[in-house]
Order: C-alpha cells, then structure tokens, then sequence
C-alpha cells in the first residue's frame, strides 16, 4: 500500500468517527452525516489509482455506479416519510448482498487453494452477508406489507432455524478444511440466504427496527470481513466502526422498548400473543363511548392543557399536518399543547420526531417520555391519535401481556381521554387496550387526518 | 502471522473500541438517523466492489462485478441521500416558529 493511498484511508477513518460523533448530538446531526459523506468520497477517490481496468471491468463500473446512483437518489428522494424504516431496511440488504458477492468474486480469483487467512474471513463474509441480504429483504417486505407483518410461525421453527444454522457451521469448516473450489462457496451462500429468511419470518412488525439495526450492525461486520479479504484498510476499519456502534444500537433500540434482544428475536411476542387473543376472545362485545366532533371540539377548547399522543396511525394518514393545525388553534384560544413521543412511537425510535418536525412542530413542544409522564395527571385532555400499545397500562398491570414491563405514557392518567381510532383493531402488540374501555375515555373512529381536520372546525365554532 | 494481517487486526480491535464509545451516549430521538447513517458509512463495501469488477474478465465476474457495485453503490447514494432527507426535517424544527 502506498503512503498516499493509507494516508487518504486514514483521513476517511477520522471522518467516519467525526461524523459517527456528530450524528450522535441534535445539533450536529445533518453535518455529520456529510462529514461521513465526505470520507466516502474520499476513500472512494483513494481507491480509483488501485484499479486495473480490463475493458469489460470499466464498463460495467460505469454501469453500476449509473444504475446505484438512480436507485438510491430515487428511492430515497421519493420515499414517504413513513416508509423510511424500510427504505433502512433495502439499503442495508444491497449492502450485505455486495459484501457477500465481493468475498465471492475475491475467493474465485484466488483460485483453488487460496490461503486460509483469505478463505475465513471470505466464509465469514459470505454467509453474514447473504443473511442480511435475505433478513432485510423479508423485513422490508413486512413492513412494505407486500406481507403479513404478523410473525409466521410452525411447529419445530427453532429447531429448523438451528439446523440451517448447525449445517451453515458445518459446511463453513469443511469448506475452510479443504478450501476448495467455488461451487461450495455458492451453496454455502443459498444456505445462508434461506437462514436470513427464516430467522426473520417469526418476528413481528413491530420489532423490524431492532431487526433491521442487528443486520446493519451484522452487515458492517461483513464488510470488514470482505476487508481482510481483499486487504483493505478502509473496510476494515468503516466496516468494524458500523458492527461495533451498530450492535450498540440495536441494544439501546431494545432497551427503549423494554425487553431484551433476545426477547424481541426469538418470538416471545407471537407466543404470548395466541394465550392472550384467547382470553380477549369474550371481550368483543364490548361498549366503547364515543361522541362527536362537536361535543370534542367543545372539550378540547375549553381546556388548560392537551397533551397530544401522536401514534403510527397519524404517521400512516399524513395527519402531521393535521396535528399542528390542532394545536395552533387551541394555542390561539390560550389552552397548552404538548406532544408526548413515546420512545418508540411510530415504528422507529425517533421516527414521529421526523415526522412532526415535518410539519414545523416547534422543538419545545415535543416532549419525551421522562419529560412528560408527570404532566398527565394535571391535563385536561390526553388526545391519543393513532396510538395505541404505548398507552395501554396493560404494560404496567398484566404480568402475562406481551408488553408487560415496558415503558408506557400514563395518557390514563389525564382528567380525559379522547382516543382517536380508525377502529376497534388492536395495535402492533396484537393485544387489545383496556384504555379504551375506561370511564374517562371518549373515542373518536375514522382517519386521523379526517379527523383531526373536523376537530380543528369544531374548535373554531366552539 | 503476516505483519500485514498483524496490522490489519489491530485496526480492527481499535475500531470496535471507537465505535461502541463514539456512540455511547445518543439520545432516542436519533436512534433511527443514526442507525442510517451506519448503514450509509458500510456502503464503504464500494470499494471492495470497485477492486473486483474492474479487473473482471470472464461471464462469471462480470456479472458479480456488476451486480456487487450495482448494490454498493444503492447502498452509499441511498444510505446518506435517506439519512440527510431525516436530518433536514430537524434543522426545520429548531427554526423559530413563524
């Protein structure tokens, strides 16, 4: 390696921890991620003196680079923003599917003995990479609804799920024991493939986000597996930087939804879930209150202090917009507005803060949890739109509710609650609110957008 | 153990202190930018891809070449085009209300 060539590496490594650092702060956010942008272009640039052109190898650079470069502005540009979560999800998949492909194309040129510090971190690279591949594709595909979001589930699925893992292992050593020709390589990586689906297919949609951080973190390792293929610092080093932050995150996502990594991976939601349906089963029948727009907008404008909790049913009708408009009108009328962000409002960690500061909700007025779960007992009005799991106090009172111990806002705590549904349907957790049944709660059926718009006119004619 | 590999080791160990520290304390609300603008910086597997496909010269690694900077490159353009897209939103709420 040259002395250019390292030092540009290097300064791309400093970059990537810049920005990595900045990213981490409200304030520098946006400048970190052109900092780490920056050394891409870098590193990038570094690399272009390495490469021996054959006249196919040119074209089809060109090619890709072409065709990456639409996909990905497109893709990212057009995306709603409530379909971000799984644009994550698809641009982490193509990354692993290239580590995977890379350690491929570099264990073939190698030929057919290459040595066994090429050949492990190739294995290495081609089965993490092909998981993630396959896991963010199927979790993509979850939440894109192109299928169930519920976790698919049959008898004996671990054990399936750990004998693909146990014949992954296996063909792996003996690939290592006998590095040999390219053809196992590639079964290894349809085995790999067929495990990333499977490990993903039992988990619900509400937990993709922690799935989706693990298979960035696990695509990052891949990456710096392919490095050590190809000897190449920078992806050693941006490759362990994503793996080791990323596993980190995945931590702090689970830990914010209250459970522990394992819970959220192997499935203890859908077992719950069929015990508790079950004993929901007689409660259908069940008489809600609800009232009209008019009687609510009269509540609502008469009040000192609302607390809105946003849910993922606002971000799903484009009522952000909506929501704001609310609350400038009830500001104008003197009543206090706030915004309660659950940690895991939305279907990421920080996804409704997105999505409200879409529509200029001032920063102030968004509160987090901790901030504001005191500030219940004294509001007039908890206005739940789209909510649903992260107010059910199941989570503080049903020891054997899947979402028993994990944070929730005491929305049941205000002196009213009007709870804003597009039906009866359960959320995410597949478990049904006790909230809605309670004697101080009013709700309001329709979509989110439709109705924040008429309690915005109500507000007014009050 | 070559000296190469020696070297190459330690840059790994060091970066995997990096990054667990670098991130340690983040708050909530950026859990999802974060998590995409990782997944934006392992896009660096371009570079792999570029090395490979540029000296391919039979069927077989012209199309893993091709498809491999295909994908990386989705993956870099896409990973900071979507993390910018989220982070531009909080430059927004900070202004002044109107």
């Amino acid at each position: 390696m040259n002395t250019l060539l390292a030092l540009a590496y290097l300064l791309a490594a400093v970059l990537f921890i810049l920005g990595l650092k900045q990213l981490s702060s409200p304030k520098g956010a946006r400048n970190g991620n052109f900092t780490a942008a920056a050394g891409m272009v870098i590193a990038l640039g570094a690399t272009i003196p390495l490469l021996h052109f054959t006249s196919a190898g040119i074209v089809i650079i060109a090619i890709g680079l072409v065709i990456g470069t639409v996909v990905g502005t497109v893709g990212a540009r057009l995306v709603h923003m409530t379909a971000i979560p799984q644009m994550v999800a698809l641009f982490n998949g193509v990354g692993g599917g290239a580590a995977a492909l890379v350690a491929v194309a570099e264990l073939m040129r190698l030929g057919v003995h290459p040595p066994f510090a090429e050949v492990f971190p190739s294995v290495f690279s081609i089965v993490i990479g092909s998981i993630s591949f396959a896991g963010s594709m199927v979790a993509f595909s979850k939440l894109q609804e192109l299928m169930t979001g519920t976790p698919i589930t049959y008898p004996g699925q671990q054990i399936v799920n750990l004998l693909l893992a146990a014949a992954i292992v296996g063909f792996a050593v003996a690939v290592l024991a006998i590095a040999s020709v390219p053809f196992s390589f590639l079964s290894l990586m349809v085995l790999a493939l067929i495990l990333g689906v499977a490990f993903v297919l039992p988990i619900g949609g509400a937990d993709m986000p922690v799935v989706i951080s693990l298979l960035n973190a696990a695509t990052g390792l891949a990456v710096a597996a392919s490095g050590f293929t190809l000897n190449n610092f920078a992806l050693i080093v941006a490759g362990t930087l994503v793996g080791a932050s990323g596993s980190l995150l995945t931590k702090l996502m689970s830990d914010a939804m209250g459970r522990s990594l394992a819970n959220v991976l192997f499935g203890a939601f859908g077992q719950a879930r069929a015990g508790i349906a079950a004993v929901a089963g007689g409660g259908q029948a069940r008489n809600v209150r609800s009232a009209s727009a008019e009687d609510l907008g009269t509540l609502l404008a008469y009040s000192q202090r609302v607390i809105i909790v946003p849910g993922y049913g606002l971000a799903v009708a484009q009522a952000q917009h909506a929501a704001r408009e609310l609350a400038d009108v009830l500001e104008k009328r003197g009543v206090e507005v706030e915004y309660a962000i659950h940690p895991v409002a939305g279907r990421m960690p920080g996804h409704m803060n997105v999505l409200l500061a879409e529509a200029n909700v001032p920063y102030e007025q968004l509160k987090e949890m901790d901030q504001v779960n005191d500030d219940f007992k004294n509001a007039d009005v908890a206005l739940i739109v789209g909510a649903n799991d992260v107010v059910n106090p199941a989570a503080r009172s049903t020891p054997g509710s899947p979402i028993y111990g994990m944070p929730i806002l005491n929305a049941d705590q205000a002196k009213n609650i009007i709870f804003m549904k597009r039906s009866m349907r359960p959320g995410f957790a597949g478990i049904d609110n006790e909230l809605m049944f309670g004697p101080k709660t009013v709700m309001f059926f329709g979509d989110a957008k439709d109705s924040l718009t008429k309690l915005v006119s109500a507000v007014k004619a009050a | 153990m070559t000296n190469e590999l020696l070297n190459e080791l330690t840059f790994f160990v060091l970066a995997i202190f990096v990054g667990f520290e670098v991130i340690s304390k983040v708050p909530t609300i950026l859990h999802t930018p974060l998590m995409s603008g990782t997944n934006a910086i392992h896009g660096i597997i371009l570079v792999g891809a570029l090395l490979i496909a540029a000296g391919a010269n039979s069927p077989v690694t012209i199309v893993l070449g091709l498809v491999a900077v295909t994908l990386a490159t989705t993956n870099v353009v896409g990973g900071f085009v979507v993390t910018d897209r989220m982070l531009e939103m909080f430059k927004g709420r900070q202004a002044p209300k109107k």
